[in-house]
């Protein structure tokens, strides 16, 4: 097993050594502390919110509730139905009635208890199918119905296509709600600077969406509040809309009571109030011809949206796109619905809708196989999509390398599948151990597709010395993307990384280059530094080709210095510098990357739906215990095109941790919930996966350099993470004898 | 009444005995490198070393370290602030992501590689599988321990 090669990081120097200062690490002088306050109930109309004996209580400084509110109480990313402090309705568990501020934190918890609420229980809504009917109570009243979105895809004709088809099978899938489980809970530091502005520390994926919902809560313009983005301890999707508002909410108390203020979540309140992946029901039927082509697939998903709509349009956006997976598949009839409930909100966890469709997807294609006849690779080998051929949405994929069939055959041969597929036990051992080989591949779309705007910029800005500051409007959650900035920038400017200190932008120096999510921000942050880069090289060398003896577009930038074409003149850095600073010529570029344009008809299910796409597939061995159904994993092979690998060691960090989030998905990780209240509130009762539980992992880096992307890089985040649950669910079909539809897989015993 | 914390004594107060170890650490005494990621000792994230061996501090009481050494990841660094070995490793393998549970792991590392200097990939894994990683998938981490253990 050969370890990964020296890693560059430019952040692990402080974490190794304790130093990285996390949102919680910090102190202000005179600090006051938050902490929010619950109720017991799940759905209840409020009545009255009592604080005064909460008000009343030791060191207690400020009890806030909705009345408190400067400015906007609703919120929401697409639609603003989530009140920041309950106001008309509880909608969910986890929904905040007050803040309690105090001189100490315990001081505030002991007080939060004080804080009694008079409601009257309403109906419990928390089975999506019945909520969906006309006649249910609604979660919102103000909206006509609980189905917040319908997309569809209608192509070709469905009743023709399973008419032709010889075999169809049909089969219905769930899958679980995921806690995110950052190891670092939501921390929010605020501050009241003497000039006005409001500062914000803390830890979230999207600072300029914290910034909005603080400046509307606060009724305070954009440019008055500034939020710094801190060392995060992990976000994974989950730390956009809910870090924002505990932000916000921490702000207010800021502006309230004049001083700064520090709201840190226990894990318990983390787990209650935050959003979750979205559970889905899947009921999927596939035709396929003789011949072994898939001709028709009908499904409908629905995915509880829980009491709040956040981003589940998008999310079960992304599921429509992707519901055939990378096949091509003439006749295609697909509803998706987002429905809400009593449960916790759901919204962006890593994958933002494709696990639970890649679950489904990668275990029908097998089951149509072995209907036929056909094996399973040679049956994906038949239907996958390739050079130029059309996905279901009409969308031509003829801009990128489609490599779905390099990564397919990349770890069918690493893992060596095809002679292992023959020593599966199919039930049958003459020891306690079942074996079993499984894959799974898929294609994704990159970046936020038809979602929203996605654009992003950079700032190269130059110093006297020969020093460079970078700042990326894309944030660090732990995954290296600053280090990979840099790299991409050393590389653009042909400089000694070592001159380039990384800067993290506020929100007030650098405009919004959206959320860091959907594995986005090597392509576009990467893409905003590379056309930033070109625009700082051609100014440099419009100002300095008379210095080289050459023309401007003689001047090459390589080996840490400036050259001339035959190489007979050079500048260092520094002296280029100095130049451009006696020329009165700022060596400061910015830059911007906008994404490609993309389309979708919401009517029709047509449209180029994201700009460029990502191949990837995953392989695992594994054992059964024929007794206790145990599951061990042995080996796991996986191949990603990445377009090209920035920063190797950490796009394998990619690999092992998102595989292993996959594991947890596949096997490990399920929110207890009854009655609406989330009964496995911490890591005793939320299981995830342990070193021992992971297998080492073999990870093969594809570069197909993308031509839309400034920087040739795509991206990996999501991709790593979407596969593991269906290659598992294969493999331990190939094991058993029995295939699982629900998740996590619970493999029973002696079937 | 004193204990000793990263090589120094350090005098306790009546007062202080009945604190939580975690917070002492960290609001007391400023060695925020200690962290709280569940507040119930199951994710391992507030692991000191007391006496060498790795302990929650999240589920102790300062009244726990009365008369020992503790270690926090603040007292790893050699004295003219060079970095142990150990966390040279862990920067080289690509070990460290977000870096949340970075600390507890290094010190469960440590503390395990002095009875165990020359361990198996497994009883590596065995050996942390106290200290949950969200980001990592534990591989680089177990690679930077094989690393610091197969080289020295």
């Amino acid at each position: 097993m050969s370890t990964t090669a020296f890693c560059f990081r430019n952040d692990a120097l402080s974490k190794v050594t304790g130093k990285a200062k996390y949102a919680d690490d910090l102190k202000f002088h005179n600090m006051l502390h938050a902490v929010p306050v619950y109720t017991d109930f799940v759905h209840a109309k409020i009545n009255h919110i009592d604080t005064t004996a909460a008000e009343q209580s030791k060191g207690v400084v400020k009890v806030i509730t909705w009345k408190d509110v400067l400015g906007k109480l609703q919120y929401g990313q697409i639609e603003q139905d989530y009140c920041l402090f309950a106001h008309d309705k509880i909608r969910f568990h986890g929904d905040v009635i007050a803040l309690v501020i105090a001189t100490t934190r315990e001081q505030a918890i002991n007080a939060s208890k004080k804080v009694t609420l008079d409601a009257t229980p309403l109906p419990l809504i928390l089975d999506t199918e019945e909520a969906m009917q006309t006649n249910s109570p609604l979660v919102h009243e103000s909206k006509k119905s609980n189905v917040v979105n319908h997309h569809k895809i209608r192509r070709g004709n469905i009743e023709k296509g399973f008419q032709e088809s010889s075999v169809v099978i049909e089969k219905s899938f769930t899958t679980q709600f995921i806690e995110h489980s950052y190891l670092e809970p939501e921390s929010a530091l605020c501050n009241p600077r003497s000039d006005g502005v409001m500062e914000v520390y803390g830890s979230m994926q999207h600072p300029f969406s914290t910034r909005r919902f603080t400046a509307a809560l606060l009724a305070m313009p954009l440019s008055d509040v500034e939020v710094f983005h801190l060392t995060m301890g992990g976000g994974f999707g989950g730390k956009d809309d809910t870090a924002a508002i505990v932000c916000a909410r921490t702000a207010l108390a800021a502006k309230l009571t004049g001083k700064p203020v520090k709201m840190t979540y226990d894990r318990e309140w983390s787990i209650r109030e935050s959003y979750k992946r979205h559970p889905y029901k899947v009921a999927y039927k596939m035709g396929v011809t003789k011949s072994g082509k898939i001709n028709a697939v009908e499904c409908r998903i629905v995915a509880d949206a829980g009491a709040y709509l956040s981003v589940t349009p998008w999310v079960t956006w992304r599921s429509t796109v992707q519901c055939c997976g990378p096949y091509e598949v003439p006749n295609v009839h697909c509803d998706a619905f987002g429905v809400h409930t009593n449960h916790n909100f759901t919204g962006a966890m890593r994958g933002f809708g494709s696990p639970q469709m890649n679950f489904v997807i990668e275990q029908m294609v097998e089951m149509a196989a072995e209907k036929l006849g056909l094996s399973e690779i040679e049956f994906r080998e038949k239907n996958r999509v390739r050079q130029g051929s059309t996905t279901i949405t009409e969308q031509k994929l003829d801009q990128h390398t489609v490599s779905m069939g390099e990564v397919l055959q990349k770890v069918v041969h690493e893992i060596e599948y095809d002679k292992k597929r023959t020593q599966c036990s199919f039930g049958k051992s003459d020891t306690n151990e079942l074996y079993g080989i499984g894959l799974a591949m898929s294609y994704r779309g990159m970046s936020l597709g038809a979602e929203g705007f996605d654009f992003c910029s950079a700032i190269i800005n130059g110093q006297w010395d020969g020093s460079i500051l970078l700042e990326v409007a894309q944030h660090e959650n732990g995954q290296g993307c600053e280090s990979a900035m840099m790299l991409i920038l050393a590389d653009a400017l042909g400089i000694d990384r070592r001159r380039i200190r990384y800067r993290r932008a506020s929100t007030s120096n650098i405009p919004d280059g959206g959320t860091t999510v959907a594995s986005r921000a090597t392509l576009m942050g990467g893409g905003a530094i590379t056309i930033a880069a070109q625009n700082l090289k051609t100014l440099m060398a419009n100002t300095l080709a008379d210095v080289l003896h050459c023309k401007a577009d003689e001047v090459h930038f390589a080996n840490d210095c400036l050259w001339n074409a035959d190489k007979t003149s050079k500048l260092t850095w520094s002296e280029a510098m100095q130049h451009m600073m006696r020329k009165q010529t700022y060596p400061y570029a910015f830059g911007v990357f906008q994404a490609p344009q993309v389309s979708w008809d919401e009517e029709t299910g047509k449209g180029n739906a994201y700009f460029t796409w990502v191949y990837g597939c995953q392989a695992v061995e594994l054992s059964v215990h024929k007794k206790t159904g145990k599951v061990k994993l042995l080996n796991y092979v996986a191949a990603h095109d990445v377009g090209k690998a920035i920063n190797p060691p950490m796009l394998l960090g990619q690999f092992y941790g998102g595989i292993t989030q996959g594991i947890g998905y596949a096997l490990f990780e399920s929110l207890d919930v009854k009655n609406g209240k989330i009964i496995s509130d911490n890591f005793n009762r939320y299981h995830l996966p342990r070193a021992t539980d992971i297998p080492d992992i073999t990870g093969i880096i594809v570069e197909n350099a993308d031509p839309l992307s400034p920087s040739k890089a795509k991206g990996i985040g999501e991709p790593a993470l979407e596969l593991a649950a269906p290659a598992i669910a294969n493999a331990i079909y190939h094991a058993t004898g029995k295939r699982y539809f629900d998740l996590p897989i619970r493999v029973n015993d002696g079937e | 009444m004193q204990t000793t914390i990263n090589h120094q004594t350090k005098m306790l107060q009546e007062t202080d005995l009945d604190k939580n170890l975690l917070d002492f650490l960290r609001e007391d005494l400023d060695f925020t490198g200690t962290k709280r990621g569940c507040g119930i000792g199951t994710c391992g994230a507030c692991t000191v070393l007391v006496n060498n061996v790795p302990t929650r501090s999240c589920r102790k009481q300062v009244k726990d370290i009365v008369d020992k050494e503790v270690l926090t990841v603040e007292g790893l660094s050699n004295a003219d602030g060079s970095l142990h070995l150990l966390q040279q490793a862990f920067i080289d393998c690509g070990a460290v992501q977000c870096g949340f549970c970075t600390p507890g792991m290094i010190l469960t590392a440590y503390a395990f590689l002095l009875t165990n200097p020359h361990p198996t990939r497994a009883q590596i894994r065995s050996a942390i599988r106290g200290n949950l990683c969200r980001c990592t998938g534990y591989q680089q981490i177990v690679d930077a321990i094989w690393k610091y253990a197969t080289r020295t």
